[in-house]
């Protein structure tokens, strides 16, 4: 009889196991690869061209320089790194495999972690190579904000995971007829979060619904990095504490939807 | 050590009410000891996936208890999972991965320590050496049953679980699936539970036959037992007799 490992807490060895089972899966189609990498690509082009444009003809864009393609890219690192775990959730019911998991010793607190990993895999899968087309196209290095860019990433990527925790548990609680908020539930905080614009240009009810969001902070942050040379750390610390709330919320909203998954049946029936 | 009389599975006064309205099954009390073979029967909507869905914790009862291999399920299902593995057509295996990946993520899920060297022996016990490397989609029903087969396995589990194991397959893959099956029993001393409508399946594998009907224990005993009260033939027989309503009485026999 073989030897078998009995780990009844938090396993390293099955977070493992699912992170080998997603880097399978993704090297197992080129067209998987490729769509990680063509968007933010389209994007930042496509930004990156007209910033160009207006830097020519305004001098206040002359002197902020790359505020557009750095919210492109740090978009990109929010929308991305949702759609990284959203996906890598959705390849399960796309595969009809969640039974198969949810039957296996993999807790679903392991099965998210997986998810976390596989949506920093795949950013990076994605977003290094555009941030190098930046530096090429535009001369803009993103890598120079320093220390002020692992704020901003560790932010954005919290916020992602907190709404792909929330998506994942409202498709297994409702099936793949939920399946479209992976794609657009994200969309709604870009007008909010004022990616491309600062806050003060909401309306003022709007703008304390903007102050609600974490990502608000780090739009507003990148900006007075940028224009005024000035790394904001209240606004990295109230982020911060903001995706806190937001992160646990949204594992409790997941747990409670796959409770629910299990009292409904919907875990057998991972269709629509 | 457990004692042999055992129970691997006792479920007792168990409900499933989805929705409030639906009654999927309805207060049904059953105890399968270690090592037997016990088939439920039934037609489609008697309960009997939802039945083992719950004794798997993958749907909550409205009511009732389940216990497997001595603990409480859903509530010990950290230590139990381990201890028990899957098998239906209905659930598949990713298909983008080969037969070598699957297994090898399915080892690692299960805690097996070697799994190379696990997948080499299911590889030998399931004729799977040759498409080890081939996708999993590009198998045929028969082979990727005998895949779905040695990733029920894999962890050697003492409580296996099947729904409907040879469905959709041809005679002789069937017949296979079927040996293989109790060959796994008889030299592991594992607990079969199987959900079947597939009677020569039942009547071959089985010790007890468990009959369901509108989410009820219509019958519980063993095949040959059932036939004799039944005064039928075979099983398929007496799968007629209890879906169209006509019970061991109506076939001229009292109940025991």
């Amino acid at each position: 009889m073989s030897e078998r490992l009995v780990e009844t807490g938090l396993s390293a060895r099955r977070i493992g196991a699912m992170i080998l089972r997603y880097w399978y899966l993704l090297t197992s189609s080129w067209p998987r690869l490729l769509e990680l990498i063509y968007w933010p690509a389209l994007q930042l082009v496509t930004w990156g061209f007209l910033q160009t444009y207006i830097s020519q003809n305004a001098g206040f864009f002359a002197r902020a320089g790359g505020t557009f393609i750095g919210a492109v890219i740090l978009w990109d690192i929010l929308f991305r790194g949702q759609l990284g775990f959203s996906i890598s959730f959705l390849e399960e019911m796309w595969a009809r495999n969640l039974g198969n998991l949810m039957m296996s010793p993999l807790k679903p607190i392991e099965f998210l972690l997986s998810l976390m990993v596989m949506s920093v895999v795949r950013l990076a899968i994605g977003i290094i190579p555009v941030t190098g087309l930046a530096i090429a196209f535009f001369g803009f290095n993103l890598y120079g904000f320093g220390l002020a860019l692992a704020a901003f990433f560790c932010n954005l990527i919290l916020t992602s995971w907190a709404v792909g925790i929330v998506v994942s548990g409202l498709v297994l609680r409702n099936g793949l007829g939920a399946e479209s908020l992976a794609w657009t539930l994200m969309f709604l905080l870009l007008p909010l979060a004022c990616v491309y614009y600062p806050v003060s240009v909401l309306p003022g009810w709007l703008q304390a619904v903007a102050w609600l969001l974490p990502p608000t902070y780090v739009f507003e942050g990148m900006r007075a990095l940028m224009i005024d040379h000035a790394m904001r750390l209240d606004l990295m610390g109230q982020a911060l504490a903001l995706n806190a709330v937001l992160f646990v919320g949204a594992v409790a909203i997941f747990l409670r939807l796959l409770r629910d998954a299990r009292r409904l049946g919907a875990l057998i029936q991972t269709g629509e | 050590m457990h004692r042999q009389n055992d129970a691997a599975i006792e479920v007792d006064h168990l409900v499933k009410r989805y929705n409030k309205v639906a009654l999927a099954v309805d207060d049904i009390s059953f105890r399968i000891p270690r090592g037997s073979v016990t088939a439920l029967l039934g037609g489609n909507g008697a309960g009997k996936t939802t039945t083992i869905a719950m004794i798997m914790g993958l749907i909550l009862p409205t009511s009732g208890r389940v216990r497997v291999l001595g603990l409480p399920m859903p509530e010990a299902s950290a230590q139990l999972l381990h201890r028990m593995n899957f098998e239906s057509p209905y659930v598949d295996m990713p298909m983008r991965l080969t037969v070598r990946q699957n297994l090898s993520v399915f080892g690692r899920l299960y805690g097996v320590v070697d799994v190379p060297g696990r997948i080499a022996e299911l590889a030998a016990e399931l004729d799977l050496a040759d498409l080890l490397d081939r996708r999993t989609g590009s198998l045929s029903a028969g082979q990727k049953t005998r895949v779905s087969l040695a990733k029920a396995l894999i962890n050697e589990p003492e409580l296996l679980l099947l729904d409907e194991p040879t469905a959709s397959l041809d005679p002789d893959t069937a017949d296979w699936i079927r040996a293989r099956l109790a060959a796994y029993r008889v030299t592991r001393g594992a607990t079969l539970l199987l959900a079947s409508h597939n009677m020569l399946e039942v009547e071959r594998l089985c010790d007890r036959v468990i009959i369901m009907k509108l989410g009820r224990i219509a019958d519980d005993d063993t095949p040959a037992r059932i036939l004799a009260r039944y005064q039928r033939d075979t099983l398929e027989e007496v799968f007629l007799d209890v879906a169209r309503g006509r019970g061991f009485a109506a076939a001229g026999e009292v109940a025991p």
